[in-house]
């Protein structure tokens, strides 16, 4: 199993140009299972999703509108896409550190991918590295409306694609 | 005398443990944990006396009943009500307040008519009477508070008018955790001939209530927040109110004769209380208040939940990215809602809760609150009798290595 971004410093996240945006889906999604696994305790985990939060790609502020939100009962969630030669990109943002940190993870796993790939992903790798299990009642809630946001679009994106 | 650390083995939740970390219960506001006494009653009535009340000549139907009508005489006793009559059960709070706002408005209120909340109202205690303003095209007029979360009772005469029909307030708010002059707020309505609902969700768990003394119209509370079964509830109200108002749900036991020209009903409390009842939760109200009673009167547990205001109350406020709502220390109880700048309440809250430490975060069933305080949501943390000052120490140094954690200052992580 390949573990050179956790040496490297890399964090997931960050834009193309990096060495993920060459990884198929499933590869991503280890690279992200292998990066958890070395964090025994808690506090770790969130320190960890912390700073992946610190580090995701600014959000435009004129883009946190009433329709790209995801409403929680605690955090904000701002999620953004763009459909761009037969692929989504994804662009997200939250007013909770720790959330920010989930999306960061979920944005380098599925941005820049076909929209059918999205579409038809189980996203059962959240559950793998415990994030679902482990977040509180109201943040796992979030979590999945996230994802089903995102799949969402991406069933839609395919569907357009399809169909021109 | 009680020591904390008696009253404690009573719980079996709080010797519970999570994540290996010894469970810190600061969520009391929301809802509390239920002594060993409260169990028992629970489900020594489930197991020995199930059966359903008030209808059945057999013994089995006696128990239960005996035990459903006692707890009506004991929490007469408890709010010093006048008379039974006047206790009416409910599923919590909320349904008291539902159960109110329905009969009360189909009884006395009229299109144009004003109904008076204040701002630092649960939902509960909002919803309600928004439905009633639907319905029957009523204003709802809003007390405002001040910027230390004091109400505006000053205030209270100007809103009132001679369309107001009802105020409904809270004894302590759920967010400010400030005990409201009812009293005052009582006789100020009662001088124009209006009658007062109290929220007392909060109260009933605080303060000794005397609803004689207080002289409100109506007073409700859940049980669960009073150490009893989820699922119970009071209705107090004034017998002169009352026998006046149209029952709220037709069914069993709340008529006197059904026929299908003409169904009249049975005389109260029945009148309110259609249906099965929660028959084998409710006597869990008696071992409850007995203890809510006695932590009240004890000087020992009253001493530590002193010493754990005075102390938590003195970390929060001296932190200078903290600010803290609902602030005059003279009518403060342990209980307190607060930002911290540059860290989300929901942040602090899940890494608190890895530190074992169950606290609330959000908007606490007072997003107009929220609004008015220009927040998006509030960390909570609510003390209850059975929490310690050692909790209480644990708690601050959590928080400010949460704060750390989150601001990225880390000379703090060491704390």
């Amino acid at each position: 199993m390949t573990k050179f971004f956790q040496n490297d410093k890399v964090l997931p996240g960050r834009s193309e140009g990096t060495k993920m945006s060459n990884m198929t889906l499933q590869e991503k999604k280890q690279q992200i299972i292998d990066d958890f696994s070395i964090y025994e305790e808690w506090l770790d985990k969130y320190e960890y999703l912390i700073e992946l939060g610190k580090s995701l790609e600014p959000f435009p502020e004129e883009k946190k509108t009433e329709d790209r939100l995801i409403k929680g009962c605690q955090s904000r969630v701002w999620l953004d896409s763009e459909l761009r030669d037969g692929l989504l990109y994804f662009r997200a943002d939250s007013d909770a550190i720790i959330t920010k940190g989930i999306i960061s993870l979920l944005v380098s796993v599925y941005s820049g991918r076909p929209a059918a790939e999205i579409s038809a992903d189980d996203f059962a790798f959240v559950r793998e590295i415990g994030l679902k299990d482990n977040l509180s009642p109201t943040r796992a809630n979030g979590l999945v409306s996230m994802i089903e946001r995102i799949k969402e679009i991406a069933a839609q994106a395919a569907n357009d694609t399809v169909s021109f | 005398m009680l020591m904390t650390e008696e009253i404690r083995k009573q719980f079996p939740a709080l010797s519970g443990t999570v994540y290996g970390k010894p469970l810190v219960y600061l969520d009391n506001a929301a809802t509390s944990q239920r002594p060993r006494a409260v169990l028992d009653c629970w489900e020594s009535l489930a197991a020995g006396a199930n059966a359903n009340i008030h209808r059945a000549v057999h013994y089995l139907a006696g128990l239960a009943t005996d035990a459903y009508e006692d707890t009506r005489r004991a929490v007469q006793a408890f709010l010093n009500a006048p008379s039974p009559e006047e206790i009416v059960f409910t599923s919590g709070a909320t349904a008291a307040v539902n159960l109110l706002a329905f009969s009360f408005g189909e009884a006395y209120v009229r299109e144009g008519d004003e109904i008076v909340v204040s701002v630092a109202e649960h939902h509960s205690n909002i919803v309600p009477w928004q439905l009633l303003c639907q319905r029957k095209k009523t204003v709802l007029k809003v007390l405002d508070i001040h910027e230390n979360g004091d109400l505006m009772v000053e205030s209270l005469e100007n809103l009132l008018s001679g369309r107001t029909k009802i105020v409904a307030i809270s004894h302590i708010s759920n967010v400010l955790g400030l005990v409201n002059p009812v009293q005052k707020i009582v006789s100020i309505c009662h001088e124009k001939g209006i009658p007062v609902l109290v929220d007392g969700a909060q109260g009933i768990v605080h303060e000794p209530v005397d609803v004689q003394a207080l002289d409100c119209d109506f007073y409700v509370f859940s049980g669960h927040k009073l150490y009893a079964a989820t699922g119970t509830g009071v209705l107090y109200g004034k017998r002169k109110w009352l026998d006046a108002l149209p029952p709220y749900m037709g069914g069993g036991e709340m008529i006197a004769h059904v026929s299908f020209e003409k169904t009249s009903f049975a005389p109260l409390p029945e009148k309110f209380e259609a249906g099965t009842q929660n028959f084998n939760a409710v006597p869990t109200l008696v071992p409850a208040m007995a203890f809510a009673k006695a932590c009240r009167e004890d000087a020992s547990i009253q001493k530590e939940q002193h010493a754990i205001l005075e102390y938590v109350y003195e970390q929060i406020t001296k932190n200078e990215l903290i600010t803290l709502y609902g602030t005059p220390m003279g009518s403060k109880i342990p209980l307190f809602s607060f930002a911290v700048k540059g860290a989300h309440h929901e942040d602090l809250a899940l890494i608190l809760d890895k530190m074992g430490i169950a606290v609330r975060s959000g908007q606490m069933c007072a997003e107009p609150l929220m609004d008015r305080l220009g927040v998006t949501g509030l960390l909570r943390a609510s003390f209850g009798p059975y929490n310690t000052l050692a909790e209480a120490e644990y708690f601050i140094r959590s928080l400010n290595r949460a704060i750390a954690m989150l601001t990225g200052d880390s000379s703090r992580r060491s704390e």
